[in-house]
């Protein structure tokens, strides 16, 4: 069985912004950034607290783009391919990243969570390129070879952190 | 005094008078500027670009969300709008399934209509539409993506009116669909069966289930006893498509061209209307008198029963415990007969497309088999009328069978909003004579309007009624009772606005057309000889008889019991 959902997170999500349909988008906002996606679980909540149907709770969160309805990994890894950062070589980078993690274009987070990469069109630091970030650490004039160093890097980091929860 | 307003449409002056919009102004001038996603009854969305029309200086605008000026020059048919609505209508019709022949709405779709009457000779575009879905999980309702023109009515009709919320827009840009929460399909949605999404697609995307085949399999089966109940509302809604007027009752003649397709017996169901109305009368009496769980909620209308079901769970002890009256009249119907050689198969024609659903419930089975084989709408009547040839114009009206063709006016009148209180009113009121019956007309239940309000003496007391169609309005009511801000003990829901006649199995019509049907129904209450259920002999003999110590097996239901989770 899954474990009960904990509401309380979203509760003062709730409190903060007040139960008003007008800030929808703030809410959902919100609740990505402490879950890393958007759960399932909270649209009936949400939906239930804001007196909004869930199709349209739905329908905000599949219009923009930055909303993800797909659990995401500890460290979500962007990797830019503006203009930019595409013509400054962006695409090997990303393949390095995706062949180093097992990824592609259609599955973008690994099995154990660790991971997640994926794209964006500009991260509005061109004269970085190219760029990727990490969560939400900037990482500049990125190489595919600075790209395996990193991952070599926060596989230690992920690993450090699981025995920390486990003693 | 004051000054009078005008637009100029195309040349000639009209006046403003109230007008919302250009849209409305320009239909008032005599022309039918094209629409997909305008609907009076809902709030403007200006997509779809057709009614636009050009401006003094040669500016576009949309007609429907454009309100009308004084002084304004417009003009509706110019070479650069004749262009521009063609380009609409190719660049729909080349995301769109083409299949017209084969479409459960050819001949009513919106989108060939216009396509046909702007001479659409080609299609340039390749189809580049998403991978398309259908959906065919509801027994009201089925969906098919690949017709759809993303109008956005269904929504609004579902949200705006219906207050249900089952679908929305999903996705964006070239990837927009119309879908309910997560894709889920559409029975597993908060979706209440209503069908007014259904009666709003200007096209074949969302069509009201049929089950006419199931019926002419029965009908060629001679093993198969046939027999029919006919809900009010349908003979007020059939005739016009079928060359009468709108409203106009085509009781006598739905009889005749039923027994001419084979059916064996011919009811009605004002009949099982009369049953309700006595034992919903009993149930508020006994409500007033204990003074529990009031308000008294209808049961009659499917779609609100399965509304509360899904949004107020902890409201159905208040629903009343009275079957519908099809069900009711079902009931009955399969246990009189079921000593019967033949096989039984009785099917009910609705205004409504919940009652499919209503139909296929557990707690309306004997043995696994459905009281109600089939459920189909006035326009699947319709369709069969015609597939069959019969002439409806020029049959000769015919009478109701025996043992149940017995029917009173307060029956009849179920199939508009308020009919059931005023058939309810007319069994408590203590003056049994003409007068009584004016008055009981005149409380406040008649009208077309969304509430309603009475309230009538009844011995020491008032007894406080409301009335309410369209779930919109019901769930406002609702939220108010809840909340403690408004008591009342005894309301009448119909999901639909306006009551049965706006079914949405009920041929598509404006709401003054709707309000001719309800019209068409008191008229036909006028000529009844019964006007009150208790006075219907039949209903009082069904009492000694086959509902003899079963009253509350046969007529009554508990939803409670469910918790509201039948599939």
């Amino acid at each position: 069985m899954q474990p009960t959902f904990d509401y309380s997170a979203v509760d003062d999500i709730l409190s903060l912004y007040g139960k008003k349909e007008s800030n929808i988008i703030a809410i959902l906002q919100d609740v990505q950034e402490r879950y890393h996606y958007l759960p399932r679980e909270v649209f009936p909540y949400l939906s239930g607290a804001l007196g909004v149907s869930e199709a349209r709770l739905y329908s905000v969160a599949t219009f923009y783009e930055n909303f993800s309805l797909e659990a995401k990994g500890r460290f979500v890894i962007r990797v830019c391919d503006g203009t930019a950062c595409h013509v400054r070589k962006s695409i090997p980078i990303l393949e390095r990243l995706r062949k180093e993690l097992g990824l592609s274009e259609a599955n973008k987070t690994t099995a154990d969570r660790g991971f997640t990469v994926e794209t964006v069109s500009c991260l509005g630091a061109c004269g970085l390129a190219p760029v990727i970030t990490v969560n939400d650490q900037v990482y500049p004039a990125m190489t595919p070879d600075k790209a395996s160093e990193l991952i070599t890097a926060l596989r230690a980091q992920l690993a450090a952190e699981s025995e920390g929860a486990s003693a | 005094m004051e000054q009078r307003a005008f637009t100029t449409v195309d040349g000639i002056p009209v006046e403003i008078n109230g007008e919302k919009n250009l849209l409305e102004l320009i239909r008032k001038a005599g022309i039918k500027l094209p629409t997909f996603c305008y609907h009076s009854e809902l709030s403007v969305y200006g997509a779809c670009r057709m009614c636009m029309v050009e401006t003094e200086r040669g500016g576009l605008e949309a007609a429907c969300s454009t309100p009308p000026k004084s002084g304004m020059v417009i003009k509706t048919n110019t070479e650069r709008l004749r262009r521009y609505r063609k380009n609409i209508l190719e660049l729909l019709l080349a995301n769109h399934c083409r299949d017209c022949t084969t479409c459960g709405n050819n001949g009513k779709c919106k989108l060939q209509d216009l396509a046909m009457r702007f001479n659409i000779e080609g299609v340039r575009f390749p189809n580049t539409a998403p991978q398309q879905q259908k959906d065919e999980s509801s027994l009201c309702i089925a969906r098919d993506s690949a017709k759809c023109i993303l109008c956005g009515d269904c929504v609004r009709m579902c949200n705006e009116v219906q207050a249900v919320g089952a679908i929305d827009f999903a996705h964006r840009g070239s990837k927009m669909e119309i879908s309910t929460a997560f894709c889920v399909p559409i029975a597993e949605s908060p979706c209440v069966g209503c069908g007014q999404c259904a009666a709003v697609c200007p096209t074949g995307a969302i069509v009201v289930r049929d089950n006419a085949n199931r019926v002419w399999r029965a009908l060629d089966d001679r093993g198969v006893k046939v027999t029919a109940q006919i809900a009010p509302a349908v003979r007020v809604a059939l005739g016009r498509e079928l060359g009468l007027r709108e409203g106009e009752n085509s009781m006598g003649k739905i009889v005749a061209a039923l027994h001419r397709m084979g059916f064996d017996e011919v009811y009605d169901t004002s009949t099982g209307a009369d049953l309700t109305v006595l034992e919903e009368s009993e149930e508020l009496l006994a409500h007033l008198e204990s003074g529990s769980d009031l308000p008294l909620f209808t049961s009659c209308c499917p779609a609100w029963v399965q509304f509360c079901e899904k949004t107020f769970p902890q409201l159905l002890p208040h629903v009343s415990t009275c079957r519908s009256p099809m069900e009711m009249f079902a009931a009955v119907i399969k246990e009189q007969e079921k000593t019967s050689s033949r096989t039984q198969f009785h099917v009910a024609v609705m205004p409504c497309t919940a009652k499919k659903f209503e139909a296929a419930r557990d707690e309306f089975c004997v043995n696994g088999v459905p009281n109600v084989d089939a459920v189909i709408t006035t326009q699947e009547l319709i369709r069969m009328i015609k597939e069959s040839g019969v002439v409806f114009e020029d049959l000769e009206p015919e009478a109701l069978d025996m043992p149940f063709g017995v029917t009173s006016g307060a029956g009849v009148i179920f199939g508009v909003t308020g009919g059931v209180t005023e058939a309810v009113l007319r069994r408590l009121a203590s003056d049994k004579s003409r007068g009584g019956l004016y008055a009981s007309a005149l409380t406040g239940v008649r009208g077309m309007k969304g509430v309603k309000e009475a309230s009538v003496p009844y011995l020491d007391r008032e007894v406080r009624i409301a009335i309410v169609s369209g779930l919109a309005n019901a769930d406002a009511l609702v939220r108010k009772i809840i909340a403690g801000e408004a008591h009342y003990d005894f309301v009448e829901v119909m999901a639909c606005p306006g009551g049965c006649v706006s079914g949405a199995g009920q041929p598509y019509s404006s709401s003054a057309a709707k309000a001719e049907r309800g019209e068409g129904l008191y008229a036909v209450d006028r000529v009844s000889s019964v006007k009150r259920s208790e006075e219907n002999s039949l209903v009082q003999a069904l009492y000694g008889d086959v509902l003899k110590g079963r009253v509350h097996e046969l007529l009554h239901v508990d939803y409670v019991k469910d918790g509201g989770h039948n599939a």
